[in-house]
């Protein structure tokens, strides 16, 4: 039910009174309200739940697990080499 | 899918799982709140996957599946009206009530739809002037600000054929029942991360700190769900209980203040029956009174209901994490998805529903009689 799919914002535009934005999801694409995700433009991935965007994607945050997960592997690679 | 495909990379979840095993020295009981994430779950099998130590059970967190029998049957009552479009989320439509579910009442010639957004019913009472349109507005925080949106819509497009019919449900207030009843297990949640989109962090610090318990915010794909798991075991076995943020990408400690803000303007907090669990204090939202005119159940004049919930169900339990659907004499027998006798079975967010789509029913039939 809370099901929040990430999609781009491709383009931003008024109807029916709200703020709205053209989102691609892979292939896909679909009408999102835009009233409670302002500062989104174009460019930047939202996630999009019951066809309104509750919270932009931070990208650097995206990566900090990968990038755990590589300094983990670093680690290990390491530790291989020292025994 | 950028943001999708990469947490579900099967090299990165078996370095987690990896470093869970190393981290686990001690047995650990972890909730998972939300149904998405039980589902994901079961559908990718990481329950299976962790080391034998880290027990996942499976939380309340799936509104449709706590909308009480009672309520289902006022929206029966409603839909029936011959004036009124009534209409919902898919998943909550076709829910048995004591009567069958809501979308079979079509067949009686009812007008009962599925819409994809609380918008489209906002759009469907502009474009069907002479009749009622009804929305079943039911979830967590997340899918608030969405339906108290509609309503702000409404009254500035003065659509007084427009109204909510609302059953919607708090996660903190869930949580703390659950913590407080005496037979419970859980040690560690991993927190609801698109309800913390919402709301934030903050009003799960005062849990973490009262009943000494790590929760870490997480997200829903597997890479998300074992660095949650990873973080919760690391708490846990320092002995510390802190409130953590595993789904930052989504997430900030202040959630979104202007979602935040529609909820306030349209919602106040009520006390609120969850299917399987009973009253629950304070753990749902129902309109303000200055809005009573899009308020449905205030609208509709429906009679006393008597509903009968099946006495083999162990829903109840299974939602506090202190049974699996597995030990349920009913699953997958009397208490399929097609026939669900109760709660965690009506939807596929359910923990019974996830399990037996996913073919759990054939393995503990196997146990049964190998």
């Amino acid at each position: 039910m809370c099901l929040g799919i990430p999609g781009k914002v491709v383009s931003v535009f008024e109807e029916g009174g709200v703020r709205m934005a053209r989102v691609q999801f892979g292939g896909v694409s679909k009408n999102a309200c835009l009233e409670h995700v302002p500062s989104a433009v174009p460019g930047d991935y939202v996630i999009v739940h019951v066809g309104f965007a509750l919270s932009k994607v931070d990208e650097a945050e995206a990566r900090r697990i990968f990038d755990l997960l590589a300094e983990m592997k670093q680690l290990e690679e390491l530790e291989g080499a020292a025994s | 899918m950028k943001f999708l495909a990469e947490y579900r990379d099967g090299a990165a979840a078996r370095k987690l799982v990896e470093a869970i095993t190393h981290a686990a020295t001690k047995p650990w009981v972890i909730m998972e709140v939300c149904g998405g994430q039980t589902h994901s779950i079961v559908r990718y099998g990481l329950d299976e996957v962790l080391p034998k130590k880290v027990e996942l059970v499976h939380g309340p967190g799936c509104p449709v599946c706590v909308t009480p029998l009672e309520m289902i049957d006022r929206a029966h009552a409603i839909a029936r009206e011959r004036d009124v479009t009534f209409c919902s989320f898919g998943d909550m439509l076709r829910v048995p009530g004591t009567r069958g579910d809501l979308l079979s009442l079509r067949a009686t010639g009812s007008d009962v739809r599925v819409v994809y957004s609380p918008l489209d019913a906002v759009e469907l009472a502009a474009k069907l002037p002479d009749r009622r349109v009804v929305f079943f507005a039911i979830g967590f925080e997340t899918t608030a600000p969405a339906n108290a949106t509609a309503v702000w819509l409404a009254q500035k497009r003065g659509l007084e054929n427009f109204s909510l019919l609302v059953s919607h449900v708090l996660v903190p207030p869930a949580i703390t029942n659950i913590l407080q009843a005496p037979d419970n297990r859980v040690q560690g949640f991993l927190g609801p991360g698109h309800v913390c989109a919402v709301m934030g962090t903050s009003e799960y610090q005062p849990i973490a700190r009262a009943f000494r318990v790590p929760i870490v915010i997480t997200g829903f794909e597997p890479v998300d769900l074992l660095s949650g798991v990873l973080r919760v075991v690391q708490q846990l076995e320092a002995g510390e209980h802190r409130v953590d943020n595993a789904y930052s990408r989504a997430v900030r400690d202040d959630g979104n203040p202007e979602a935040r803000k529609i909820i306030d303007d349209v919602f106040e907090v009520c006390d609120r029956g969850w299917r399987g669990v009973g009253t629950i204090p304070k753990s749902g939202y129902r309109l303000r009174p200055e809005l009573r005119a899009f308020d449905a159940e205030r609208l509709f004049d429906v009679d006393d209901i008597e509903t009968k919930e099946s006495k083999l169900c162990i829903s109840g339990q299974v939602l506090k994490g202190q049974k699996k659907p597995r030990d349920c004499p009913a699953f997958g027998r009397e208490c399929t998805p097609d026939s669900p006798l109760g709660a965690t079975m009506v939807s596929a967010e359910g923990a019974c529903a996830a399990y037996h789509a996913y073919g759990r029913h054939l393995a503990a039939a196997k146990e049964a009689h190998p």
